[in-house]
């Protein structure tokens, strides 16, 4: 790549991922996906398609969920950047990881991070979503093998459980 | 050995019970390990440049560029990689004529298809590997491109292969009983053509390889994200020119495979050249828009086909003339011939009739090569085979349940052969239909349907009965000349603290392999099913077999592992009736304890018998046999394959302003014989079911006349997401195969062989009232307002 | 498929993006959400280019009623657009069409902003503000001007946007006692683009009609809206509708089932308008 005046093409940045503090010398055009991957070894991040479409790479930046391969790894001095290894040793995503296996609600597996933070979020208001809404929130992901009732199924389990066994709503 | 499994409280009865899956945990938990995820010492990284004509003459290639680049380590072109691997021709003896041209890891004289791999570029990083690729310059002279399936045999068409002398890859026309004659002199013939799009796997995880050859050791060791490990195993020997024994490949977690990932891949083999080459780890991680372009396709046809019914509504005869187009080379070793072979094997595979033909014409176009994809060429019988049937019903005032009920072969018919040749052992097509209607509630559905329509509400119900090919013995390759086995192993060790390990042959994909394995084991042998590990996926390590594809994991794969288990069992029981001072078959061993048979008391738990086998093997008789490690063997050679059968229904609505098609609910009866993990084998067929909706909504790859595939991204090539998907309702009919004493059939590609089928016969259920059909997959909102001339 | 980007700067505040953005000599791109451009870096589609990412400046934030004019920071997360209440008092239409852009975690990094200036024609917002005759506030080392959304969409992704402007704000008019606003799309799966979508306004002056999906552009439908205005059926103004809207075939539609659709959405988005009180949600 040609230099542009004034424009570096690596950036410092300080972050922390998974609560711990990291510091690094990116190229600019490294995606958080390849950041978490092949810089700090967190291969629970997978790149399904790398443009935005396919979710494998969602995680929680700053307390929202993103695609991680339409974030730049330079765009996040003083993130927060949380992923599946990180909310696993929380223990916060615990129950969704319980349910998801004993619906087996994942197959292959490459899409399930990525589909248990978009679980997270629907669940993230404390209501119980009915299975239209849970349907449309995690239609951002795909999944190649369950055909998705499964995880629908899943996450339906833990918002009522959360919610203390209510009744979805219609 | 029997094991009664009519009693589910019988000891150790982990067969046909829900046991979760040992690796999932680890995969919910971001622990999985796929072939990205690994990184080797002095790995490098390689991308290719790929070719942007359907079909052209490489005139020129200037690497130096792209040589210059920081990072990039060395280019290779096609020439430099043929030196270290040799062309394959994917063809097999008993599809009798098939040909293709030879093919090599890199495209030499000529690409013939938009994304064909021209020159390789390997450099540290796979960024610096791009950022080469882009500055190789490659002079092509652009060729006639053949796209059109119908018209690739005509005299004016440009030849692919000038050497093949024409087009054509293969025909085979099978014809049974007075077929001109029947529908000569029947009541009533109705013709259809039918179209299914062209689509693709679309793995999540993308076809991926690392390769480390050690020049040290000779040894070329594969990670690799396959199906087929000892497969791929002797495909890389044979063409690298190096011993099967030096070529290890070990396949650690698949990200989705569904057929895609069973197929000998050029770039896959130019990457394991390229580290023979450079004595370097090598890794391709296919992108998103390789994958599109490269992976392999399927489904491309275009039939015209009739049937001929009697007044009463029995089906007399069936004649299908099917053309499917496979791109410019039949795909190694497995051919690109079987999915129209299939064709004409599955067409009218659930019903009693007569007479038969069946054409399949496969031919070479410059698209992606199309190969076999889950549930190969069912879905395209099964539409043929289903709508033909719906469209007769109508002709005849007949409800299509009814006329189901009149044809599908007789529960007590077997075994029988189809007009197609194909022998069935067992099937329960009328048991699964009974099922189906009360799991439905078709009566009632019908019911709903009709008042809706009252209000201009246009729902739609489909139904679509199919067989399904599973278990496949070696008719299916081996007889051919590939090197696939059919037959499968499984060994499986105790150990000292009586712990059970299995390694298998079969490989997990997710569908639940290794779960499958580890509840067969740990009823065979009578140890909790936390007590079993299951190895596999290691040429090196697990017994020969070969792999899992064609619906063969459980039926062929699983049989292995409870012989083996019931062999170790035996063994186990050989030391302990010696240990015990008392006959052997008088024990048993439940819940890892050994007990006596009749009573069940428990006698010696498993650590005790292990501690003294491997540490105190001195106070056992000199000549006991002491073997804690038993491997069996399974084959299935009675029938020639193991068919299964189920039936599917669709409810769905469609909007007859816009064309969209909204489904509500989806059900299926299927019936793969023995039933072992419940909930694995419903979630197999709701993800089946889910692919074959795709199929029938949303995937197409569209290629322009140039050979341009159009809509090679996520955003454009459509899967289904769930938003759109219905809730499924999956019931099950079990006769079990009686080859095998576990009487497992396959059970992965049933959802996907029928739901299109399904989908199609609601659709028109809908679309009947204002004189709609359609045929032609998948069914868009455009095709949809067309057939009821709508815009 | 790895990016390619020539270099990447912060920007502190909104004078400094505005002066490294002169200084690139349109060798650099404004980075905001980057939901489509950094899948176009990644795709290598987006060319040799430098980036200077606007998310830290605070200027371009915030949703405000000023008078009769709501105020929408170029910045606006699609999030904050589907879930403001200021938005879905006074812009319905764009509280509406929110929800509809991709999914939850595409709609909390994507701005208004970008997606404007990214111009893709069958991207939802546009249309609201062409069909809510909203001004679009753009500033470059000249100064600060506003440009009214019709002007502002010239052809498939190309804006009336200097090389070295940037968006800053959209001003829309507020929704007026009784008006009504409907957005309404098809799109094939949810989250995808629409085959065809509808953006209505009804105020007292008049209506207007945007649809997107439907051409290189979104598009005001003039002849619709001129039959609407005198009162014309929803059928009529449907039927002058392939004046307004040009649609090409392509691996998704052809032209015709597109302009069916959009006259489908517009017959539907008059019906609900005269149906019930849709403007407030």
């Amino acid at each position: 790549m040609s230099d542009i005046a004034g424009f570096p093409t690596k950036v410092d940045i300080s972050l922390t991922v998974n609560g711990e503090r990291v510091e690094a010398r990116v190229d600019v055009a490294r995606h958080l996906v390849d950041f978490l991957r092949l810089d700090l070894g967190l291969s629970g991040s997978h790149a399904g398609c790398e443009h935005g479409v396919c979710g494998a790479c969602t995680l929680q930046v700053n307390g929202e969920v993103v695609r991680g391969c339409l974030t730049l790894a330079a765009q996040l001095d003083g993130a927060e950047v949380w992923t599946v290894e990180g909310l696993t040793d929380t223990g916060s995503l615990a129950d969704l990881q319980a349910a998801f296996v004993s619906r087996n609600a994942l197959q292959c597996g490459f899409c399930t991070p990525g589909m248990l933070f978009a679980a997270a979020d629907v669940l993230a208001s404390g209501k119980v979503p009915s299975r239209a809404e849970i349907r449309e929130h995690i239609s951002g992901n795909y999944c190649r093998c369950t055909g998705y009732e499964a995880v629908v199924d899943a996450i339906e389990t833990v918002a009522r459980s959360r919610a203390g066994g209510g009744e979805a709503s219609a | 050995m029997t094991i009664n499994f009519g009693n589910p409280d019988r000891p150790n009865s982990y067969i046909g019970r829900t046991v979760p899956r040992p690796n999932a945990r680890r995969l919910v938990e971001g622990r999985g390990r796929y072939v990205d995820d690994i990184v080797l010492p002095r790995m490098l990284h390689v991308a290719f440049v790929r070719s942007p004509h359907g079909h052209a003459r490489i005139l020129a290639i200037d690497t130096g560029a792209a040589s210059a680049v920081p990072g990039v380590r060395r280019v290779f072109t096609g020439a430099d990689i043929a030196e270290f691997c040799s062309p394959w021709v994917a063809v097999l003896a008993h599809l009798k004529g098939l040909k293709s041209a030879p093919q090599h890891p890199l495209a030499m004289e000529r690409a013939t298809w938009t994304g064909e791999a021209v020159v390789a570029v390997v450099a540290d990083t796979r960024a610096a590997a791009e950022d080469g690729a882009a500055l190789v310059e490659v002079e092509y002279e652009t060729l006639p491109v053949v796209t059109d399936i119908r018209t690739a045999l005509d005299e004016t068409t440009p030849l692919i292969h000038s050497e093949l002398g024409d087009n054509l890859a293969f025909r085979r026309l099978h014809e049974h009983g007075e077929v001109d004659a029947v529908f000569a002199g029947a009541h009533t013939v109705v013709e259809a053509s039918f179209k299914t799009a062209r689509h693709t796997g679309v793995c999540v995880e993308p076809r991926s390889i690392l390769a480390d050859y050690n020049p040290a050791e000779g040894q070329m060791t594969v990670y690799h994200s396959t199906q087929a490990p000892h497969m791929m195993q002797s495909v890389i020997a044979q063409h690298l020119d190096m011993p099967e024994g030096r070529v290890r490949v070990i396949c650690g977690d698949v990200g989705g495979s569904y057929g895609i990932k069973v197929h000998v891949y050029p770039d896959e083999m130019a990457t394991v050249a390229i580290s023979r080459a450079m004595g370097r780890p090598v890794k391709f991680i296919a992108d998103r828009i390789e994958s599109f372009a490269t992976d392999i396709h399927a489904r491309d046809h275009e039939i015209d086909a009739r049937i001929a019914v009697d007044g009463d509504g029995r089906i007399l005869g069936i004649d299908v003339d099917d053309w499917t187009g496979i791109g410019p080379y039949s795909v190694y070793p497995r051919t690109s011939a079987i999915e129209g072979n299939q064709v004409v094997n599955l067409c009218g595979g659930p019903y009693d009739f007569a007479a038969y033909r069946a054409r399949t014409t496969v031919v070479l176009q410059n698209k992606a090569p199309t190969c076999q994809y889950r549930a190969v060429g069912h879905p395209i019988a099964v539409a043929i085979t289903e709508g033909l049937v719906d469209f007769a019903a109508e002709a005849l005032g007949l409800d299509p349940v009814e006329m189901r009920r009149r044809n599908l072969i007789r529960d007590d018919a077997y075994p029988c052969t189809s007009p197609a040749n194909m022998r069935f052992e067992g099937l329960s097509h009328h048991a699964s239909l009974t099922k189906l209607l009360e799991l439905m509630d078709y009566d009632g559905l019908r019911a709903e349907q009709a008042a809706l329509r009252e209000k201009g509400i246009h729902r739609g119900i489909g139904i679509a009965s199919f067989i399904e090919l599973t278990n496949p013995s070696p008719f299916m390759y081996g007889i051919g000349g590939a090197r696939i086995s059919a037959q499968d192993g499984c060994t499986v060790r105790m150990d000292p603290d009586g712990s059970v390990v299995a390694m298998s042959g079969v490989t997990e994909q997710g569908q639940g392999t290794e779960a499958m394995l580890s509840q067969i084991v740990a009823e065979a042998v009578g140890v909790p099913v936390t007590r079993v590990k299951v190895v596999t996926g290691d040429t090196q390590t697990t017994p020969y077999g070969g792999g899992t594809w064609a619906s063969r994991g459980a039926g062929i794969g699983g049989e292995a592992a409870l012989q083996a288990g019931l062999a170790l069992k035996d063994s186990i029981l050989t030391v302990a009736g010696s240990m015990l001072q008392c006959a052997p078959d008088g024990l048993d061993i439940v819940d890892g304890q050994v007990c006596d048979k009749a009573g069940g008391e428990a006698r010696m738990p498993l650590e005790e018998l292990g501690r003294i086998v491997y540490f105190r093997g001195d106070t056992l008789p000199k000549d006991l046999p002491r073997e804690l490690v038993q491997t069996r063997h399974f084959i299935t050679s009675d029938y020639p394959f193991a068919f299964t059968n189920g039936v599917q229904a669709s409810y769905l609505e469609v909007d007859t302003e816009t064309g969209f098609v909204k489904l509500l609910k989806h059900w299926c009866v299927e019936d793969c014989g023995r039933v072992i993990n419940p909930q694995l084998v419903d979630e197999q067929i709701r993800g089946g079911i889910v692919q074959g909706l795709g199929g029938a909504l949303f995937e197409e790859c569209h290629y322009d006349e140039d050979g341009q595939l159009l809509n090679a991204n996520m955003a454009d090539y459509l899967v289904p997401m769930a938003a759109e998907m219905p809730d499924m309702v999956i019931g099950h009919v079990e006769t079990p195969t009686q080859e095998s004493l576990l009487g497992a059939k396959g059970a992965g590609e049933a959802g996907t062989a029928g739901a299109p089928a399904a989908v199609m016969n609601a659709v028109n259920d809908a679309l009947r009232p204002l004189g709609g059909r359609v045929t032609q997959m998948p069914f868009t909102p455009a095709r949809i307002l067309a057939s009821i001339g709508v815009e | 498929m790895k990016a390619a980007a020539a270099g990447y700067v912060r920007a502190n505040d909104l004078s400094h993006a505005i002066s490294l953005l002169a200084a690139s000599e349109g060798q650099a791109r404004v980075l905001a959400g980057g939901q489509s451009l950094i899948a176009s870096l990644n795709l290598r589609l987006a060319g040799e280019t430098a980036l200077i990412d606007i998310n830290g400046v605070t200027e371009l934030c915030g949703i405000a009623l000023d008078g009769d004019v709501l105020r929408i920071g170029a910045l606006t997360r699609h999030r904050e657009l589907a879930t403001s209440d200021l938005v879905a008092r006074h812009a319905p239409a764009i509280s509406q069409a929110a929800p509809l852009i991709a999914h939850a975690a595409i709609r909390n990094r994507g701005t208004i902003g970008g997606s404007l200036a990214y111009a893709d024609p069958a991207a939802e917002l546009p249309a609201c503000m062409i069909a809510l005759d909203a001004t679009i506030v753009v500033q470059g080392p000249a100064g600060r001007r506003g440009v009214r959304a019709t002007d502002f969409f010239i052809d498939l992704f190309t804006t009336d946007l200097g090389e070295d402007e940037m968006i800053v704000a959209i001003e829309v008019p507020a929704c007026a006692p009784g008006e009504r606003q409907v957005t309404m799309e098809l799109a094939r799966r949810s989250g995808d683009y629409a085959l065809a979508g509808i953006v209505l306004v009804r105020r007292e002056n008049g209506a207007r009609v945007a649809f997107f999906g439907v051409g290189p552009t979104a598009v005001l439908a003039r002849a619709a809206m001129a039959v609407i205005d005198r009162e014309g059926s929803p059928d009529e103004a449907a039927a002058v509708l392939d004046q307004d809207i040009q649609p090409l075939d392509d691996v998704h539609a052809p032209a015709s089932v597109r302009l069916h659709l959009a006259r489908v959405l517009l017959r539907r988005a008059l019906n609900a308008t005269l149906a019930a009180e849709v403007g407030h949600v």
